[in-house]
């Protein structure tokens, strides 16, 4: 099931693959994955300005980072283009911690919105480490429009390819 | 098309109605029938249908006094597929990230075959 209320799961539960859970206390989307990796791998992925491009999109020459700021108060801002898309996105990091970060997040298209994105990294003690990601929008509506527009992923290459896989599915 | 999003989301929220769906997926049945198992009152699981039939999961036919309750799976699988979809747009970007963690070391430094970084 993909909502529920609870938001511990047991211990014994593995995430090979991304698993996507909308909160149903609190208009909040979870994304649970394992990664091969230590904590500080996963750390450096995600504050290193030419790591985190080389993962961010397919196709790192079409995005390009123009605000880079890794530290507590801090701010980033990146431009993302697909096609004829263009599209700009931008937040402070709030936290900075090797097993935690905080920022938020604002697509430019609609600058009222801002969400508060906490990515936290649990070592699984096996070489594996945990990312938790929790997406707090500030409303429910908000939430479940983008759950429903996978805005921020639109502008992925696979984007097209997923529509077919998705169309296949379908009758 | 979101508001109907969020009264399924708010819907499915309650334990008790996402089983009431997950019985309703094997055959229509009566809200007494769907009430037999739960030791709650015949109208609270009366009042779950209702917050259901209000979000477009289930509909209750109208011509028999029984009014058997009806898993509209296709608004079901409508939000399946909306959140797989997103489910693998994360995906395909922690592959990527799987690629990109190979090339670190424990430390999260830079492997020595590593290649130069893309960054704008």
């Amino acid at each position: 099931m993909t909502t529920t209320s609870e938001q511990n799961p047991t211990a014994t539960e593995r995430y090979d693959e991304a698993a996507i859970e909308a909160d149903a206390s609190v208009p909040a989307i979870h994304i649970r994955r394992d990664f091969r990796a230590t904590p500080k791998q996963l750390f450096r992925a995600h504050t290193d300005r030419d790591v985190f491009a080389r993962w961010m999109g397919p196709k790192e020459l079409r995005n390009e980072i123009t605000e880079w700021d890794a530290r507590d108060g801090g701010s980033w801002r990146y431009t993302a283009r697909h096609d004829d898309f263009e599209g700009s996105f931008r937040g402070c990091f709030h936290t900075v911690r090797e097993d935690r970060i905080v920022q938020t997040f604002t697509w430019e298209g609609m600058p009222d919105s801002v969400s508060l994105e906490t990515m936290t990294f649990e070592d699984l003690g096996d070489g594996r480490t945990r990312l938790h990601a929790v997406s707090l929008c500030d409303s429910f509506e908000a939430r479940d429009q983008w759950l429903a527009s996978g805005m921020e992923v639109g502008v992925n290459e696979g984007y097209a390819e997923l529509d077919r896989l998705l169309a296949d599915d379908e009758v | 098309m979101t508001d109907q999003l969020s009264r399924v989301f708010a819907a499915l929220a309650d334990p008790t109605r996402r089983d009431l769906v997950a019985r309703l997926a094997v055959g229509d049945a009566t809200v007494g029938a769907l009430a037999e198992p739960y030791d709650v009152s015949f109208q609270a699981i009366s009042k779950h249908v209702k917050v259901l039939e209000d979000a477009g999961l289930v509909s209750r036919s109208k011509d028999a006094q029984r009014r058997p309750v009806h898993l509209e799976a296709e608004v079901f699988d409508l939000m399946t597929k909306w959140i797989e979809r997103y489910r693998l747009q994360a995906e395909e970007r922690f592959s990527r990230l799987d690629a990109v963690l190979a090339d670190l070391d424990d430390e999260g430094n830079d492997l020595p075959t590593t290649r130069e970084g893309t960054a704008s």
